[in-house]
């Protein structure tokens, strides 16, 4: 029924195939849902390491005297505010503040920036940002994407992993920064980001590269008692930690403040595209809002697309949900009424024609114990 | 290599059937458990529902994803595995023995005849 346009390979393909991975077609590519398990996977990155491909994420430079006006007219956080190596987490938006795509936004010098954008949004971002350009913003972008690949190593170990990998001088990105540097084999991006909730980094190089990159970190990643994961444990991580995925709990008819991401939004810094929008729903009233909630007592998992009902009356749908590995119970979120979206309020969840109960809770769902 | 009972029979979506036992034990196979993986809920059948062959019975979740399963033969429901309820791994880790989901009181046995033995679901899972 949809169209049969054929699935995209990153440069580890193969590599996952000879590993034994499953794969599954996810944002127009085929990729790795799980090696061993989900479950399995998804441990291992809360209690030691793992490592993701993540080849499928988008890369754009965006350069010249006008980048950092142009960006700060299009995205909602500050990104004046960046120095060379620093990051932050920002969301591309059209006219009505609907959410294009969320993104990580680098500043690799003054007039230099780094932006990694999620698989599925490459040619909606990529289209978006060249008609927002004019000849007088003297802006130049590159889409890196078709050539660079990507890994996330994620968990405890992640350091371990770093110095086994890169050796013992200072490579390891703090949290929110990009180390760029070069290599025997070209250059790589160190980012000190993840989606998972825990330490580590994501590291980008040219795609040709990447082979040998993974069979050294898949190596030392198992040295220190972790594992190659999968897209299914990605997804399971991120949702302990209440991320949001574009295209589950971000569109673009919604707002970032109706998806609880107002923090990553500057009202004040001047004038950006959907900034009217937003401005109106922060002095009237959101339609709605995102909410965290956790089954209460033993149900089957939630699921995308299960209708959510509150006293009673079907109000919407699940938009992310999931069995949570780390806590044993089903999680998920959800766009409520604002009123429903209190924390404490029970709701149920309808699956398979049978009601559940669901308490709207706090994110994250899922904190690291205490040491 | 996943193990496949010689003394069981099959369907091509991976349920099993022990057809030498009345009430006849029916789970999913140690292929069919490998494939699915981590098994966070069963949601049994009620005991005392009549089902047709190739009917839809119950529904077991895994991490990623809700599988039907399917009866192998026609009959009643007669019992469901409880131990299921709070330890749905058991499915993962013992799919032919503490792992059975439901027994079913078969009202024509002749219609296990129809599946498939060992041999044939060796090749079928190849």
């Amino acid at each position: 029924m949809s169209d049969p346009s054929p699935l995209r390979r990153t440069p580890l393909h193969a590599v996952h195939v000879e590993m034994g991975a499953r794969m599954v077609p996810f944002a127009g590519w085929d990729m790795p849902v799980q090696y061993s398990g989900i479950v399995e996977e998804h441990k291992a990155v809360r209690q030691s390491v793992g490592v993701f491909d993540i080849s499928h994420m988008g890369q754009f430079i965006v350069s010249g005297r006008g980048a950092e006006a142009f960006l700060n007219r299009v995205l909602t956080n500050n990104i004046a505010t960046l120095q060379p190596g620093q990051g932050q987490y920002t969301l591309l938006l059209n006219a009505h503040g609907g959410v294009i795509d969320d993104l990580i936004a680098y500043r690799t010098s003054e007039r230099e920036f780094f932006l990694v954008v999620n698989a599925s949004r490459i040619d909606a971002d990529w289209e978006h940002l060249e008609s927002q350009l004019t000849k007088d913003d003297d802006v130049m972008m590159a889409n890196a994407s078709d050539f660079t690949a990507g890994l996330a190593i994620q968990g405890p170990k992640a350091r371990e992993v770093a110095a086994a990998v890169f050796g013992n001088h200072d490579s390891f990105p703090a949290h929110n920064t990009i180390l760029v540097t070069m290599t025997d084999t070209g250059p790589m991006w160190l980012c000190g980001t993840g989606y998972t909730g825990e330490e580590g980094f994501e590291f980008f190089m040219p795609a040709e590269t990447a082979e040998a990159w993974f069979r050294k970190i898949v190596d030392a990643v198992k040295a220190a008692g972790g594992m190659a994961c999968g897209l299914g444990a990605r997804d399971t991580l991120r949702l302990e930690m209440g991320y949001p995925l574009n295209g589950n709990d971000l569109s673009e008819t919604r707002t970032p403040l109706q998806a609880g991401l107002g923090f990553f939004v500057a009202l004040d810094k001047g004038g950006f595209t959907g900034r009217e929008v937003l401005v109106e729903q922060k002095t009237a009233a959101l339609p709605d809002k995102l909410a965290a909630f956790r089954m209460t007592g033993t149900t089957p998992p939630p699921r995308p697309h299960y209708p959510v009902a509150v006293n009673g009356q079907v109000v919407g749908e699940v938009c992310s949900g999931t069995q949570s590995p780390s806590l044993g119970a089903g999680i998920g979120m959800a766009y409520l009424p604002v009123d429903a979206a209190k924390i404490g309020n029970m709701i149920e969840i309808e699956i398979r024609g049978r009601r559940f109960p669901a308490e709207v809770v706090k994110k994250p769902f899922y904190r690291k114990p205490a040491v | 290599m996943s193990n496949v009972p010689d003394n069981l029979r099959y369907r091509e979506s991976h349920e099993w059937i022990d057809p030498m036992q009345n009430p006849a034990p029916v789970g999913i196979t140690d292929h069919a458990q490998a494939e699915l993986t981590d098994v966070v809920f069963v949601d049994p059948p009620k005991v005392g529902t009549q089902v047709s062959a190739g009917q839809q019975v119950c529904v077991i979740e895994s991490v990623k994803a809700a599988s039907d399963i399917y009866a192998p033969v026609s009959g009643e429901i007669a019992e469901v595995n409880e131990a299921l309820s709070n330890d749905p791994g058991l499915l993962n880790r013992d799919p032919f023995l503490g792992g059975w989901i439901f027994k079913i009181k078969p009202s024509n046995i002749a219609e296990a005849d129809a599946l498939m033995n060992a041999d044939a679901y060796r090749k079928h899972i190849g």
